[in-house]
């Protein structure tokens, strides 16, 4: 059976979810092999034998995490050369879509990019347009790349023992062009990873001010979800702009998304419509967005958001 | 300074996107062209670029004959001059093959930048400026909301799941920008008149030194297999504010096990 290059993704040492859905798809398609790039390997290895990587190639020289992303790719090309994988994935953020770009051009190889699964003969599955048309495409050349969105795929653990084998490589100058002087950490405080979260709530154009969105953020605590805002809201300045949810800002995919005061114009619509339950509070009955919802309440958010949270927090 | 921006045409998202049943491509006849979104935030910051240092801005696109409108509409925000790559043998190209051309195309033009809108509001692969790095073998410089040039040095911050990156290099260099970077401005009246005298260049595959074995739906690394409108989302429950709606809402999600 083929080995399943999968990307480790993770942030401050930690694993992100996303990756164990890789691992858990790369299982399907063949063998898990993760790779991990820099140093810390130690302290995910759990982890990632949890979710059934039979083999980890680990590059722990911290420079190939000094540059943008062309140090990884030189490392996955090296990797795909040698080990002959049956295809690689790497989860589909921005960084991630850029690696399997630049592999695809280094290895010759066709690359699917923000599939929402990957069957048999590594047909890529993707809902394009907002969500409007579900496609599906295949590679006919080289090794598949293959990004995958994050939350797309349910993870199931499946322990063992990954074998582990270090791995290095000499970078090229071109390589090391593009130097990270300095990695700025920016709050984020408890909530989880907007585009990782199992619930967003989201507040939009209806909530009206930035002091306005303690609601959203009440609302969002009570039910352990990550918040995020539409564009009408992060351009106005309410909201910071990486929690914009969208077109131009994060596709995200989670198992309930709450749209508070979001009307639900396509450029929001494009980044939340594979969510898989819709819930909705607006005062205008002919927003767009009660098109979408599995719920859909018609009413004033400051009356009706508040009282939800408070419901939420007493049924606990 | 010669700066190049790459602008791609692009169905307006408000209006309904199709695929062609046919060759599964893109239906550009279906819907109104209109410069990528993010595009406009590239053709900005190139401007910018030229207003600090000097230079000139082209404006390169890879498109049918009505990419025309697009390209316009950027020399009347104030670019210099525009390559217009245009070929039926282009047609059905997908990223890797766009990149190639791209690539060809500014073997000629040179460059000592060359900016991009980070993705495009069609195929949104997100791709485009990494491969073009790649192949040109110049820094990466994308994703970035904040650029800053001083002599042959760049510096750029990156956009990160966690915050940003702090990142140097040298030129010539590929940037591409995300839609806080600036705000773009609007064609004024005088720059859309002066637009309509600025040069457009217009070139084919061989005037490009493209190898059309390389380009185009047939020679495509990926090929679309079927596509089919996503099945409608059942209508779900819509229930008007009588006091209680928070509590309607809650009980909703109970039964949905989120509560």
């Amino acid at each position: 059976m083929a080995e399943i290059l999968v990307l480790v993704d993770y942030v401050d040492g930690e694993v992100k979810k996303v990756t164990l859905e890789l691992l858990t798809l790369a299982r399907r398609l063949g063998e898990a092999a993760a790779v991990w790039v820099g140093p810390g390997y130690e302290n995910a290895k759990d982890k990632l034998a949890e979710y059934g990587a039979a083999k980890v190639y680990v590059a722990a020289d911290e420079e190939l995490t000094s540059y943008v992303v062309a140090p990884k790719v030189e490392l996955l090309a090296q990797l795909v050369a040698e080990k002959s994988p049956g295809a690689v994935l790497v989860s589909a953020t921005g960084e991630g879509k850029e690696i399997a770009g630049r592999l695809a051009v280094r290895t010759g190889s066709g690359v699917l990019t923000d599939v929402v699964d990957v069957t048999e003969g590594f047909v890529g599955e993707h809902s394009i347009f907002g969500g409007a048309i579900v496609s599906h495409a295949k590679v006919r050349q080289g090794t598949p790349i293959i990004a995958v969105r994050p939350n797309a795929i349910a993870t199931e653990a499946a322990p063992g023992t990954p074998a582990e084998e270090q791995v290095s490589v000499a970078l090229s100058d071109a390589a090391k062009a593009a130097k990270v002087v300095e990695k700025v950490v920016q709050e984020k405080g408890e909530r989880p990873d907007l585009t990782e979260a199992a619930i967003v709530v989201s507040g939009g154009r209806g909530v009206g001010n930035a002091e306005n969105f303690k609601i959203i953020e009440d609302l969002a605590d009570s039910l352990g979800a990550a918040v995020g805002a539409s564009r009408a809201a992060t351009d106005a300045g309410w909201y910071p702009h990486q929690f914009q949810v969208g077109q131009t800002g994060k596709t995200v995919s989670p198992q309930l998304y709450v749209a508070v005061g979001i009307s639900g114009a396509i450029q929001h619509r494009a980044g939340m419509q594979t969510s898989k339950t819709i819930v909705a509070i607006n005062k205008d009955p002919e927003a767009p967005i009660f098109e979408l919802v599995d719920f859909g309440l018609v009413g004033d958010l400051f009356q009706v958001a508040p009282q939800l949270t408070e419901e939420i927090n007493k049924r606990k | 300074m010669n700066i190049v921006v790459c602008v791609k045409q692009v169905p307006d998202t408000e209006s309904p996107r199709k695929l062609k049943s046919d060759d599964k491509t893109l239906d550009r006849g279906a819907a109104d062209g209109v410069i990528n979104e993010l595009d406009e935030y590239a053709i900005e910051e190139a401007l910018r670029i030229k207003e600090a240092h000097g230079g000139e801005v082209t404006v390169l696109t890879m498109g049918p004959e009505k990419a025309t409108d697009s390209i316009r509409k950027a020399l009347a925000m104030g670019a210099d001059k525009a390559v217009h790559l245009v070929d039926d043998a282009l047609v059905g190209s997908d990223a890797l093959q766009t990149s190639y051309a791209l690539q060809q195309v500014l073997g000629r033009t040179g460059f000592d930048v060359v900016v991009l809108g980070a993705e495009s509001t069609d195929a949104r692969t997100g791709m485009l400026p990494a491969m073009l790095a790649e192949r040109l073998g110049v820094p990466q410089l994308t994703l970035a909301n904040k650029v800053d040039i001083d002599g042959s040095s760049i510096t750029v911050q990156r956009l990160t799941d966690y915050g940003y990156d702090k990142v140097e290099a040298s030129l010539p260099a590929v940037v591409s920008v995300v839609e806080k970077t600036n705000e773009p401005r609007y064609p004024s009246f005088k720059g859309i008149m002066a637009a309509k005298k600025k040069p457009v260049e217009t070139l084919g595959v061989a005037d490009a030194g493209i190898d059309a074995a390389q380009v185009g739906l047939a020679n495509a690394a990926t090929e679309v297999v079927d596509f089919a409108e996503a099945p409608p989302r059942a209508q779900g429950q819509i229930v008007t504010d009588e006091g209680d709606g928070g509590v309607k809402v809650a009980d909703f999600l109970a039964s949905k096990k989120f509560v």
